[in-house]
């Protein structure tokens, strides 16, 4: 018995004792950044690693290592900084973006990338905006994320200009006047795309049925029935990975003849390969798409090939996904924010960041006033199912 | 007596030295700082885990539904806390949403701060309430149950509710699938401690209480407690809604924490989180769950981080310490607790009884020579 | 009345998988009165194993792989995490099954980085597309109800006309009295989880053949609607468990079909609760008294 007093005495005194040494500890860190004096600069990294974007987020990670291995310095007012990337993984959910973002900033970061889905992004903005560092959006296209934040600037389009797109594609080139959408119930990527692409499509002239199904669930069986029985022309389905892989099994399954319309998280080699040997249209609205620059993607192949970690964060090839190249676009952007800032500070970075103007891979990146890029147009790419590959069908606008 | 006193004054002591911490947590570091949000997060836990501890390890009544009734919490703090000006763009969907008003804009004429924190404290309340009246109606059949029956109905329950909250149907209040944010928060560590310590102190007053005592006796035999005239229905619904309202109070501070609301979060696997904080503890020790709740959240936020990104202790092992190490190790732990060291940390004991032994044993030396 | 075809085939597949689940857990509930909330987990790490074998080694080596693997997994849980708390109130036996629920998962979550598993093709034949009274579905659509109802005679003749199946109808009977009579219990607590791991096993195979990937919480709502199954089919009892489960698949598909796709999840609780509080003994089980 004296012995469990004693452990249990021993933890609380512990419990107490760190959470005053960690105070301290806090400082200490913060002098050391300033103080040590070698050049260098960190870029925070937040994107999930694990969770249902976690394949994603890995895949935004690449390119900003990849970009990273190509450019590893910057100049920052006459000086060169050596660029560390602080890479912590927001694990998805909102509920754990602010205990990660606020790990990014006490690691003295001077601006951070990501992440990959917006909920996570709004969670972790409001730390990002108390702190005062600038963030720049690489995949999230809610427009709250930027809408909300002064910090907060973005590099893709949004899902007002998404949804549309999509509707446009699908009423004007398609042909289709009735649409069936799908969405996860929770996920408000899903839902505001869903609106969108609702809103739109109805002001064209056609009809939409909406459903949604419980995260976790595995059988799309009787949803595609429902699209059938509702005589869809389309399917309009913006989730993550996971699911389009399971709704392209149901649509070949159950013999849908109409075209499943994707987001941008569709625009993943893993969506494609599923669909291989299988009967069904997919056609998916993305930022790049593969041979758009061949040195990018032969250069980024190479590193791919060459490095293992790489390969199976990609999913075990060497396809290049979107996101990896709006990842390296955004590694760039930052760098050209901190020349442009002329020191690491992350209010500095922040003062500047409004006027960067950056020639990227997936076109010119310029922020409009609210901090979104000013993008004007999405492609459109449809899945070859016998090879496997996505290929290039049209650049699609907005009327 | 005096070793009464002693305790008292004991446990005054670590109680002021917990909150002169957190003071100093708060006068040095920036409010986004990590030690500031586990220890916000760790108090938003210790209050649901004692608030789930009164349920099971006071009443016996093994409820799964803990992650609902926060739910519930968060909802009512976020929506009638969200400034009227906000809620165009918070409810972007849903043309701005039913509600047209803002509790902390509502009691503005006592002032701005005041003003704002009566508002934020009266949502918790609402919230608290909310959670306390459906537990009250669906304590009615569910509280015929048997244990493990009990279990999985208020599991059930907890799903349906997540179901409904996310449902476009309620978007209007509820915004759907959407986040709900934009809403006050507290911004300091020492805020969310002393709200928490607050509430659970009027817990351990309920535990000693005539209505604790009759708790502990049902949870140690239901046939003997009702043979000594203790209302059993009346008794285990009203630990079971009381549970619930601190439950939603957690929730509510749980969506001061986390600053964004969704539905999502709180699934079984929270419940189930609180449930193992309170086996850590020890069933049937409110401090226990305290010590767990800060233990189990310092750890799992931000000591163990390294487990899962390359180098803990210095030791650098990236094969090893990588993604998830973390919470592997941790539910090893767990499991022998429960296995080996069934009574937790703290078995039913409470922090003062163990300060205040000591001198109690020495006098009986004393006495004895 | 064509259009409802289609919904009914998919429900009747979809009840199939939950009954190969559900035997797992009325078995272990009848026997040791314990929800054994680790084996939805189970059936994920079936899962998972099914992954790694059949991209090493031929499907006729790791299906069978698969089966012993998740056996002996079940195997293990119980002489390790229910064993010692044999004479341990209840409430710490189930606490004990979420903690190896959660060991599980975290396990799992390590060994695989939190990423979803893809499943290419494990089972060649089973998964090509077939048509059926004119509708196009998947040849395990066909398999699996016929492949439980095959199984699930095999165990009804295993317990009602073999020793260890009489043992086990004793020991679900009464506890302590079987146990005073001479029935080894420890066997029978440990062939019961055998039995039903094997069963979630190939649950998992058919379930995950259908199924492009396989993450760790995978088996969690299917476990939990399985358990649900054999709640409304009396639990305790075999067959009861057997046709709740197609019940409560065909019902949640029909929800499904009628446009209610929100509530699918939400209805199969609702009926946990009122079937809980209407009913508790389910369609099939016996009256049990509480002993005071």
């Amino acid at each position: 018995m004296s012995m469990k007093k004693l452990f249990s005495l021993s933890l609380a005194m512990a419990l107490i004792l760190g959470m005053t040494a960690c105070g301290g500890g806090g400082e200490a860190s913060g002098e050391d950044g300033g103080t040590e004096g070698a050049k260098e600069v960190r870029i925070g990294v937040y994107e999930p690693q694990t969770g249902d974007n976690g394949p994603g987020g890995k895949q935004e990670i690449l390119g900003m290592q990849y970009a990273q291995s190509i450019q590893p310095t910057v100049e920052i007012a006459g000086e060169t900084y050596d660029v560390k990337l602080e890479i912590v993984d927001n694990r998805t959910t909102p509920e754990n973006g602010p205990s990660a973002a606020s790990q990014l900033v006490d690691k003295d970061v001077s601006v951070v990338l990501g992440s990959y889905g917006s909920g996570v992004s709004v969670a972790g903005g409001k730390i990002f905006e108390e702190a005062g560092v600038p963030a720049i959006g690489v995949s999230c296209t809610n427009p709250q994320v930027t809408s909300d934040y002064d910090c907060y600037f973005r590099i893709c389009f949004t899902d007002p200009f998404q949804g549309p797109a999509l509707a446009s594609y699908a009423y004007d080139t398609l042909g289709i006047t009735t649409a069936y959408t799908l969405s996860m119930l929770g996920s408000d990527y899903d839902q505001g795309l869903v609106y969108y692409f609702t809103e739109a499509f109805e002001a064209l002239g056609g009809s939409v049925v909406s459903e949604t199904f419980n995260d976790g669930n595995a059988n799309f069986v009787s949803y595609i029935n429902n699209a059938k029985a509702a005589g869809a022309g389309a399917i309009f389905a913006p989730v993550s990975i996971n699911y389009a892989q399971l709704i392209v099994e149901a649509a070949d399954s159950q013999g849908f003849d109409g075209t499943l319309l994707g987001s941008d998280t569709w625009d993943s080699n893993k969506v494609v390969e599923s669909a291989v040997g299988k009967d069904v249209r997919i056609a998916v609205t993305t930022f790049y798409q593969e041979g758009g620059d061949p040195d990018f993607d032969a250069g980024i192949k190479e590193w791919i090939n060459s490095n293992p970690d790489a390969m199976t964060n990609n999913g075990g090839n060497d396809m290049v996904a979107a996101v990896t190249v709006m990842g390296y676009d955004a590694y760039f952007t930052a760098l050209e924010a901190l020349k442009a800032a002329g020191s690491t500070d992350p209010a500095d970075v922040m003062a500047a960041l409004p006027s960067v103007s950056y020639e990227g891979v997936s076109g010119l990146i310029e922020f409009d006033e609210i901090g979104d890029a000013k993008r004007d147009s999405a492609f459109i790419k449809v899945a070859n199912t016998t090879d496997g590959v996505w290929e290039f069908e049209k650049v699609q606008g907005v009327k | 007596m005096t070793s009464e006193k002693r305790k008292k004054l004991l446990t005054l002591a670590v109680l002021a030295a917990a909150l002169a911490a957190c003071l100093v947590v708060d006068a040095t570091l920036p409010s986004y700082h990590i030690a500031v949000k586990v220890i916000s997060k760790a108090s938003v836990y210790m209050l649901v885990a004692v608030s789930m501890n009164l349920l099971n390890g006071f009443t016996g009544l093994f409820s799964l539904g803990q992650a609902g009734f926060m739910l519930l919490g968060a909802y009512a703090y976020a929506v009638l806390t969200i400034p009227v000006a906000k809620r165009d763009s918070v409810y972007q969907y849903f043309d701005g949403g039913l509600l047209h008003f803002s509790l902390p804009e509502i009691f503005s004429f006592l002032g701005e701060d005041l003003g704002t924190l009566v508002g934020m404290l009266a949502a918790l309340l609402v919230g608290g309430l909310l959670a306390a009246l459906l537990a009250y109606l669906i304590g009615l059949p569910v509280l015929r149950l048997k244990s493990d029956y009990l279990a999985i109905a208020t599991l059930g329950f907890a799903e349906i509710l997540r179901t409904l909250f996310q449902w476009n149907g309620l978007g209007p209040i509820t915004n759907g699938s959407n986040l709900l944010k934009s809403y006050p928060t507290f911004s300091r560590a020492t805020s969310y401690v002393l709200l928490a310590g607050v509430l659970i102190f009027a817990v351990v007053l309920l535990i000693n209480s005539t209505y604790g005592r009759a708790f502990k006796a049902i949870r140690d035999d239901e046939v003997a407690a009702e043979a000594m005239g203790i209302n059993l229905s009346h008794h285990k619904r009203m630990s079971f809604v009381i549970s619930s309202f601190f439950a939603g109070v957690g929730g509510g501070m749980m969506a001061m924490y986390m600053g964004t609301v969704a539905a999502l979060p709180f699934r079984s696997s929270m419940t189930y989180e609180i449930l193992l904080i309170v086996v850590i503890g020890g069933i049937g020790s409110i401090t226990g769950s305290i010590i767990a709740s800060f233990l189990y959240i310092f750890s799992s936020e931000w000591w163990l981080r390294g487990l899962d990104s390359g180098t803990f202790l210095g030791i650098h092992a990236p094969g090893l310490f990588k993604n998830g190490f973390r919470m592997a190790v941790f539910s090893v732990i767990i499991m022998v607790i429960v296995l080996f060291f069934r009574r937790g940390l703290m078995g039913d004991k409470e922090l003062p009884d163990l300060l205040g032994r000591r001198p109690k044993k020495q006098k009986k030396e004393v006495a004895g020579k | 009345m064509e259009s409802i075809l289609p919904y009914l085939i998919n429900g009747v597949s979809v009840g199939g998988q939950f009954a190969l689940i559900a035997i797992g857990y009325t078995l272990v509930y009848g026997i040791l009165r314990l929800i054994n909330f680790a084996h939805g987990d189970v059936f994920m790490v079936a899962g998972l194993v099914m992954v790694y074998t059949t991209t090493a080694m031929p499907f006729y080596i790791a299906l069978p792989l698969v089966c012993i693997a998740t056996v002996a997994l079940g195997f293990v849980i119980e002489r390790v995490a229910y064993r010692p708390l044999r004479t341990a109130p209840r409430m710490s036996l189930m606490i004990s099954a979420i903690g190896v629920s959660y060991l599980i998962q975290n396990l799992a979550f390590y060994i695989t980085g939190g990423v979803a598993q893809p499943v290419v093709n494990p089972i060649p034949w089973i998964s090509d597309n077939i048509t059926l009274f004119g509708q196009s579905t998947k040849r395990v659509t066909l398999v699996t109800p016929l492949l439980t109802i095959l199984l699930v005679a095999a165990l009804v003749y295993l317990i009602n006309h073999t020793k260890m199946g009489m043992a086990m109808r004793a020991a679900a009977r009464d506890f302590e009295t079987a146990q005073l009579m001479g029935i080894k219990i420890n066997s029978v607590i440990s062939m019961t989880f055998v039995i039903g791991s094997f069963l979630a096993a190939v649950g998992a195979m058919l379930f995950f053949t259908n199924s492009p990937s396989v993450t760790i919480t995978s088996g969690s709502m299917p476990g939990l609607k399985a358990f649900v199954a054999a709640v409304f089919g009396g639990i305790g009892s075999i067959p009861g468990a057997v046709v709740g489960a197609f019940i409560i698949g065909l019902c949640e598909e029909l929800i499904k079909g009628l446009g209610y796709t929100t509530f699918s999840d939400a209805f199969t609780f609702a009926l946990l609760i009122a079937v809980l509080c209407v009913k508790p003994t389910g369609l099939f089980g016996e009256k049990v008294t509480d002993k005071v």
